[in-house]
């Protein structure tokens, strides 16, 4: 696949955030995309009836391309609706660059919409049965990533203070984000000492449960040069499905980001010292330490120590997460498109407080389930392609 | 019609009881039943119709010794139901394939990565059939 997909064919021309935290009663998930996809269009300088591609997911909507396609009346040439978890949408990305590419549409929308905390996790998340899971009672998804933790802490002495230090230095993120949920500042020891879920992680060390969506809108190179926006160009991307319950991941401290990064960084032509901005997928706080060394940003094993001292905070050696991430901006359930729309604000500029210098290059980790689907993509500015 | 039904289902060779089912009456026999590929005398669990990788359909099932090693582990709170902190784990058994399990006997904070461990069956209730836990293996 990626020998077709060419590096720079396709660019993100729109990008935006739909309501987002908490949003007012009776609100459904496709009024939340339809909402976000306006607002996209809008961003992009396009207009609905362009729109040809749609490409949708959401924990909610088991038909979710159907969904906003009655919503907002578009008959669409192509349509997808990968349910993979949380990296659905950089995986979508691939897809819609791959129809573009072919020519079976020219202008995709791609789409998110939740609102499990109006709803509550539980009504917006069924639990699917596991003969081989189900009678631990595992807390899924938290137990599973706790388990990672625990495995990493073991293996390679990773602490809890460098875990907690993730949460912290997304919390820093967030309080420069005014669209961030979390407002207050937060410290190594307030996140130990917070309320416990599944050791070693607490309340803090897990990813908001908020209501929220987004949407970005793709098209050829060709067409993006003349519209509003930069054109933020899709340089790479790879992706990695390595299980789909806990118990069959292969090995505990390496996550398929460790073969979705290396075919995305091929296919860009860079390294990872290359990258200005990382927006890797913060389900918990673990998560970011292992995409770290998984997509080559430090050595296997040093994650934990490669966070500590503020290094991935503001005003540290690395960005990673300016948004806030998922564990203090806004976690909607499945996250990654929000990931998407943060890392294409830093390479337009567009980041406020929050914006990185010189952003040229960003790169967007989506993961999914529990640990289960890892798919990377590169962005790039104008100056790179 | 019925003839022609019947050697349909002769030639795919249909399932009498399935994986799940089979596993469960093992665990009724108070065993921890697993498969192998006898083509590559690979261990597979979760017990399949098909080995993964090698799509195999040459599977036996065996029986575990219930000997191994835990390999992480999690303490679990659940104020919101009011239930005690519990432990969910996974156990690499000697046999050679990881399945979560949790481990009783000693409190859940005490589970160390690596520990010995033994299998026994819990009796399950109304809902749950027989599932295998772990509990300490007896230092020798």
């Amino acid at each position: 696949m990626a020998d077709f997909l060419k590096r720079g064919s396709v660019a993100i021309v729109g990008a935006a955030e739909s309501d987002l935290g908490q949003v007012v009663p009776e609100t459904t998930p496709v009024d939340l995309m339809a909402q976000a996809t306006m607002r996209a269009l809008d961003d992009a300088g396009l207009k609905l009836s362009e729109v040809d591609g749609v490409f949708a997911a959401a924990s909610q909507l088991s038909m979710a391309t159907l969904d906003v396609c009655e919503y907002l009346g578009i008959q669409p040439k192509y349509q997808d609706s990968t349910r993979i978890g949380g990296s659905a949408f950089m995986s979508l990305l691939t897809h819609a660059h791959l129809a573009i590419q072919a020519g079976l549409c020219n202008v995709a929308v791609i789409t998110y919409g939740s609102t499990q905390r109006i709803m509550t996790r539980a009504a917006a998340s069924p639990r699917e049965y596991n003969q081989y899971e189900s009678p631990y009672r595992l807390r899924s998804p938290v137990g599973a990533y706790a388990m990672a933790a625990s495995r990493h802490m073991h293996q390679y002495g990773t602490t809890r203070d460098q875990i907690a230090e993730v949460a912290v230095s997304a919390r820093k993120w967030a309080l420069l984000n005014p669209r961030a949920w979390e407002k207050d500042p937060l410290t190594i020891e307030d996140v130990k000492n917070a309320r416990p879920v599944s050791t070693p992680f607490t309340v803090r060390d897990c990813c908001l449960v908020n209501d929220g969506g987004g949407a970005i809108i793709v098209t050829s190179a060709e067409r993006a040069k003349s519209l509003k926006k930069p054109p933020v160009y899709v340089l790479g991307e790879g992706e990695c499905m390595s299980h789909r319950n806990i118990s069959n991941m292969p090995d505990f401290t390496i996550s398929g980001a460790a073969y979705s990064g290396p075919p995305a960084f091929k296919m860009a032509g860079i390294k990872p010292a290359d990258v200005d901005v990382l927006g890797l997928y913060d389900a918990f706080t673990i998560n970011p330490i292992l995409f770290l060394e998984d997509l080559g940003f430090c050595p296997k094993g040093e994650g934990g120590r490669f966070v500590e001292g503020g290094r991935i905070a503001p005003g540290g050696e690395l960005a990673v997460n300016t948004s806030g991430g998922g564990l203090s901006y806004c976690h909607p359930g499945m996250y990654g498109l929000m990931i998407l729309i943060e890392t294409v604000r830093q390479v337009r500029g567009e980041a406020g407080k929050r914006q990185v210098k010189d952003c040229e290059i960003a790169l967007a980790h989506g993961n999914g389930g529990v640990l289960s689907s890892q798919c990377t993509a590169i962005l790039g500015s104008a100056a790179t392609v | 019609m019925a003839t022609d039904n019947v050697a349909v289902a002769l030639e795919m060779n249909e399932m009498k009881v399935s994986p799940a089912a089979t596993y469960i009456e093992y665990c009724k026999k108070g065993q921890l039943a697993y498969q192998a590929c006898l083509d590559d005398n690979t261990p597979v669990f979760y017990p399949r119709v098909a080995a993964p990788r090698t799509g195999s359909r040459n599977l036996e099932w065996r029986v575990s010794k219930g000997l191994g090693a835990v390999y992480a582990t999690t303490t679990t709170t659940d104020v919101k139901r009011g239930n005690p902190d519990y432990n969910v784990c996974m156990v690499e058994v000697d046999e050679g394939f990881r399945m979560m399990s949790r481990i009783e006997d000693i409190d859940s904070n005490d589970v160390k990565i690596g520990m010995r461990v033994k299998m026994r069956m819990h009796p399950g209730d109304e809902k749950t059939p027989p599932y295998p836990v772990f509990v300490p293996a007896e230092a020798k």
